[in-house]
């Protein structure tokens, strides 16, 4: 029978899976680099030609366009450099411990050393940020301002827009998926065509419609909506009171801080009390003691902490206080819309996705609707609502960049005024793909890291 | 015994009236614990304060004359501006005598997707030709020049909601073996193959399509050979392929996953090589599960097509700002974002309505 069997040949390696495998590959790489190199050949060829000189050597000349609305950029010196310096040694002092203890024992870390870390992570960067509070410089973007100072100015527009858009999003989403999970007919037929009209609508449409439309139908300067003085619409924007710092800011600050870290401490102990002895105990009455009465204590202690600045109608326009754009308004109100729709979509289909029996179940052990919804719904549904949620919110830091239509200075309306100014147009778009790479990025990390402490832990 | 049971039928008791019927629907459903009753108040007001304004604006004031001195003697909408304008908002400065092409080409593609819904046409061979000539065949009518003997129509002279539908499906048809590219090198262990395709994947999905399409606009002819002039309208799709391959790769590589692991054994074991194993096996159920979001995605192509106004293409979306400077009509942007939002909506309210249809008819995408 042996004969049967052939004697082992080898493979040309034509016919083997790894050898064509390789030789695919080695055929790509191939046609990568000469891709590469005639591109970079025709680029300096046609940059060549027109005269651009490439390299980010422009970045330092002076910009000379106006940006309307300026946001203050803290410069990485002095003060901040401090803060930094200490929220890194900070982090790395509550990793270590973290760390150390893990390598201990196999228990998760107890309360003391988790204020600890806390203390380190947070408490030394505030407390640095304090001493060193006068040697802060924020810096102010002119029309004499280089361009890199105009990108910055964009770039934290853009972040702006991103935080406000990304907090209200969600909580409009959360209210219309409510709106949608309510047993009344009306309400949630109305969430489910919000949801529909809005989601099947281009954003950009979406937000045309707000800035070309909604936003010139109001009134002008001297016809403005006066809400008693706190609340000022009108067709150059919207207009709140500021507040402004005092002496005792600081002080208020740190109490309103420190009140809030005595009221974790004690939900901490009447927790730890009620596992050990079942005793429930009130916390209610003394974390509102302490709410109230440590930031009124420093009020009193440190004098006024806040002065409201209202706005006041001085010539042709607003002074004083918030002013808001009405690209800003358009952007920020578009934005939300748009997203909030996807939202509610996800948070619903979230909650619908944890099963009936889990409902049932928390009924049958006697918990009320709150804590069904609080204790066993919710942190079950957290697991579905966050991966989606996270590229939610990565949309809105990519679609802020629409802002270009409407002619909001974010990152990418400036570097496209930039872009048509210099001519740089490979480092403008390259800063650019870079630049949201890098919010992408750390905007995944953060709702990683949220997601990873949500999600089911298995044992 | 059997006496005590009285000969007549004791008639059944009707339900209560509050639970059946309307009255119990409404009680249940709208008015019953008093807060529901609220919320449904609440809800008739929103309902109120957004419809009343519009119906008083779009039917009650509204004119429909051609004219637009007359139109400017109604305060609402002036729909004869949509009469006489639609023309444009569907072709763009398509010129008019030569609109019948993109009409014909519309009813090419209509009766192409009716026959296709006819499950009996769908398996014919026949039906797949027509699908793969039907673009040669669109372009070339909407084109002109070469064999078709028509005049030449340059694409600086496409618009409107055509431009919107053709860089769509253009952008889509290209993307689509680009993508399905991308997955199957993410999805395999190929030592450089595999970063590449991760690496590409993740930087496309981690920037604005805005930025590509600035890319595709300004840095790709610095990229060319000089003298090779890439069409404006082609950048764009350059841009916008670029961009949903990515998202398309990732959806692919779901569905990839989700074949389990004894059909890529059975078809090793049959001894198919690799392109045979996937074109044969692998592909026809993978892709089958990802139809749904495929869907979904070409929604997203169709919605983000509007950006290409940013970079000077005068898509559905410009064309409002195009048809409203003209002086004859000036300012009537009301009327033309209600007009492109309907288009947009019904476009993509059907799709979406399609591809949960697909999903519910499908048992096995199911988890």
């Amino acid at each position: 029978m042996s004969e049967r069997l052939a004697p082992q040949e080898k493979v040309p390696f034509w016919r083997s899976p790894q050898g064509r495998a390789w030789t695919f590959q080695l055929c790509m790489v191939g046609a990568f680099l000469w891709l590469a190199v005639s591109v970079y050949s025709n680029t300096l060829a046609n940059l060549k030609t027109r005269g651009i000189s490439s390299g980010f050597g422009f970045l330092g000349n002076e910009a000379g366009f106006r940006i309307g609305e300026v946001t203050g950029i803290p410069l990485p010196q002095g003060g901040l450099l401090w803060f930094l310096v200490s929220l890194v040694a900070g982090l790395a002092v509550s990793q270590l411990i973290s760390r150390h203890l893990k390598s201990k024992s196999d228990r998760p870390m107890n309360s003391k050393w988790l204020s600890v870390c806390l203390l380190f992570s947070i408490g030394l960067p505030m407390l640095t940020l304090y001493i060193f509070r006068d040697s802060v410089e924020i810096a102010h973007y002119t029309e004499s301002s280089s361009y890199f100072m105009a990108l910055l100015t964009g770039l934290g527009n853009t972040l702006k827009v991103t935080v406000i858009g990304c907090v209200a999003s969600t909580i409009l989403g959360l209210l219309v998926a409510l709106g949608r999970l309510s047993p009344n007919w009306l309400l949630s037929n109305l969430s489910r065509w919000y949801v529909e009209i809005n989601r099947n609508l281009p954003v950009l449409l979406q937000l045309f419609f707000w800035y070309f439309i909604v936003l010139q139908q109001l009134p002008n300067v001297r016809q403005s909506i006066d809400v008693g003085g706190w609340l000022i619409l009108n067709k150059r924007g919207l207009y709140l009171p500021s507040l402004v710092p005092q002496q005792g800011a600081w002080i208020f600050c740190a109490a309103i801080v420190i009140s809030i870290a005595a009221i974790w401490v004690i939900r901490r102990r009447a927790r730890r009390i009620l596992d050990e002895t079942g005793v429930p105990v009130k916390i209610l009455f003394p974390s509102l003691a302490v709410l109230i009465g440590l930031p009124a204590l420093a009020w009193l202690l440190g004098g006024q902490p806040f002065t409201l600045d209202f706005p006041v109608l001085k010539g042709f326009n607003f002074k004083g206080g918030t002013g808001m754009t009405p690209e800003f308004t358009a952007l920020v109100l578009g934005l939300t819309v748009y997203v909030s729709a996807f939202n509610a979509e996800i948070i619903r289909s979230g909650i619908e996705a944890v099963s009936k029996g889990q409902r049932e179940a928390a009924r049958a052990l006697a918990m009320n609707e709150r804590q069904v919804m609080r204790i066993v719904i919710l942190p079950q549904a957290m697991r579905v609502i966050v991966p989606p949620m996270t590229s939610e919110y990565l949309a809105i830091a990519k679609n802020s960049s629409l802002a270009v239509a409407i002619g909001y200075p974010e990152f990418v309306s400036v570097g496209g005024t930039i872009l048509n100014q210099s001519g740089q147009a490979v480092e403008i778009v390259g800063i650019w793909m870079g630049v949201y790479l890098c919010i992408s990025l750390l905007i995944s990390f953060g709702m990683n890291i949220y997601n990873s402490k949500v999600a089911l832990v298995e044992r | 015994m059997a006496q005590d049971i009285p000969d007549k039928n004791i008639p059944d008791r009707q339900p209560p009236v509050s639970q059946v019927g309307v009255i119990g629907w409404m009680c249940k459903n709208l008015l019953c614990p008093w807060y529901n009753a609220v919320l449904t108040l609440v809800s008739c007001w929103a309902i109120w304060a957004a419809v009343a304004p519009f119906w008083e604006w779009a039917v009650t004031n509204a004119s429909i004359t051609l004219d637009p001195a007359a139109a400017k003697e109604h305060t609402g909408a002036a729909w004869g501006f949509i009469r006489d304008m639609w023309p444009v908002f569907m072709t763009g400065v398509y010129p008019a005598e030569e609109r019948w092409r993109p009409l014909i080409a519309l009813c090419i593609v209509v009766i192409l997707v009716s026959l296709s819904l006819v499950s009996s046409f769908r398996r014919s061979k026949w039906i797949r030709v027509l699908w793969f000539a039907s673009p040669i065949v669109v372009f070339a009518l909407v084109y002109g020049g070469g064999i078709t003997g028509l005049p030449v129509v340059g694409t600086h002279y496409w618009g409107g909601l055509m431009l919107t539908i053709m860089l769509s499906i253009i952008a889509m048809l290209a993307a689509f073996p680009i993508s399905v590219l991308l997955a199957l090198g993410r999805t395999s262990d190929m030592p450089i193959a595999k970063p590449f395709c991760v690496a590409y994947i993740e930087l496309i999905r981690g920037v604005p399509l805005i930025t590509l399409l600035f890319m595709a606009s300004v840095v790709l002819p610095l990229f060319l050979p000089s003298g090779m002039e890439l069409d404006k309208v082609l950048r764009a799709i350059v841009g916008i392929t670029m961009f949903f391959s990515a998202y398309l790769a990732e959806n692919i590589r779901g569905g990839l996953q989700g074949i389990s692991k004894g059909q890529y054994e059975a078809a090793d074991a049959l001894g198919m090589g690799y392109w045979k194993k996937t074109l044969v096996v692998i592909l026809p159920q993978a892709l089958r599960i990802v139809i749904p979001p495929m869907v979904n995605n070409f929604i997203g192509i169709l919605k983000d097509t509007s950006l290409v106004g940013i970079v000077g293409l005068v898509d559905l979306l410009q064309i409002a700002f195009a048809t409203t400077s003209n002086p004859k009509w000036f300012g009537r942007l009301e009327e033309a974002y209600v007009f492109i939002a309907f288009w947009y909506w019904i476009l993509c309210y059907a799709l979406s309505s399609y591809s949960q249809y697909l999903e519910r008819k499908m048992p096995s995408a199911s988890k």
